[in-house]
């Protein structure tokens, strides 16, 4: 089921923006509609972002995935950070604890077709998201 | 780090965007069109992002605080140039730019600057003639 998986470190600003990059390419590549890759990328950079400020940093693994119908983009966001307390809360928009908008994980799930958050407090946060092509 | 450029155009101050901006870029133009309108007295300052293919809420909530320093500064600010896919993608992260007056382009955004008493409040009538003027409130 997977193929071609690729991975970034995410530590600084800059890595922010590798990880936009290399999912657009992905995006393009598995030839998701332009609205559809306009998504994917804007919720990696939300969610990429998160990694770095919230978990104090990460990985990012982009991997091109087929079921029976369709092929998509599957990338996991993997810290050792902190862990989220309150996930309900912190899924709800608005709610921040680090002066941002408050849109990071709410906005981002809205714009993707898969999302699963794995996170323990003291052990870190891991979230899988997925979009299909149509 | 790289730079924004903002240029001067009589009493406008244009910036386009046309890199993929890490969070201090985006940090550091909002410093410098601070300093530029103070030191250049304009009122008016365009934003091109139509070179942008995404914006996210970073970038979303410094264009909104751009928008509200200039204000205060005596400046009205214009997002132009925004990409369909990036509107519709802006929308569903839940992000609608309270504040922010948009034109399809620099010419129309030009256009909208040049129109109105800067610093006033949009009027609501005047807005519907126009077909280029979208304001969010």
């Amino acid at each position: 089921m997977n193929e071609e998986s690729q991975r970034l470190p995410v530590v600084t600003d800059q890595d922010v923006v590798r990880v936009r990059q290399l999912v657009r390419t992905v995006a393009v590549a598995v030839k998701l509609s332009l609205v559809d890759q306009t998504k994917l990328v804007t919720a990696a950079s939300e969610l990429a972002r998160n990694t770095l400020v919230y978990g104090g940093g990460g990985e990012v693994e982009v991997t091109r995935v087929h079921n029976e119908r369709r092929g998509g983009i599957r990338i996991v966001f993997a810290d050792q950070g902190p862990g989220i307390v309150d996930l309900q809360l912190a899924l709800t928009d608005g709610y921040t604890t680090g002066g941002g908008l408050g849109l990071g994980l709410s906005g981002a799930r809205r714009l993707v077709d898969e999302f699963e958050i794995d996170t323990e407090v003291g052990k870190g946060t891991t979230i899988t998201v997925v979009k299909w092509c149509r | 780090m790289e730079r924004v450029p903002v240029l001067k155009i009589g009493d406008i101050l244009l910036v386009s965007i046309q890199i993929d901006m890490e969070d201090q870029v985006a940090l550091q133009l909002q410093e410098d069109l601070a300093e530029r309108i103070v030191a250049t007295g304009v009122h008016g300052v365009i934003i091109d992002i139509s070179a942008l293919d995404i914006v996210d809420s970073f970038v979303g909530r410094t264009l909104a605080t751009i928008a509200a320093v200039s204000r205060v500064l005596d400046a009205e600010t214009v997002v132009v140039g925004m990409r369909p896919a990036v509107a519709i993608t802006l929308v569903e992260l839940g992000l609608s730019l309270p504040g922010i007056r948009t034109a399809l382009n620099v010419e129309l955004g030009i256009a909208l600057l040049g129109k109105r008493d800067v610093g006033d409040e949009p009027a609501d009538d005047e807005d519907e003639d126009d077909p280029a003027a979208v304001t969010t409130s």
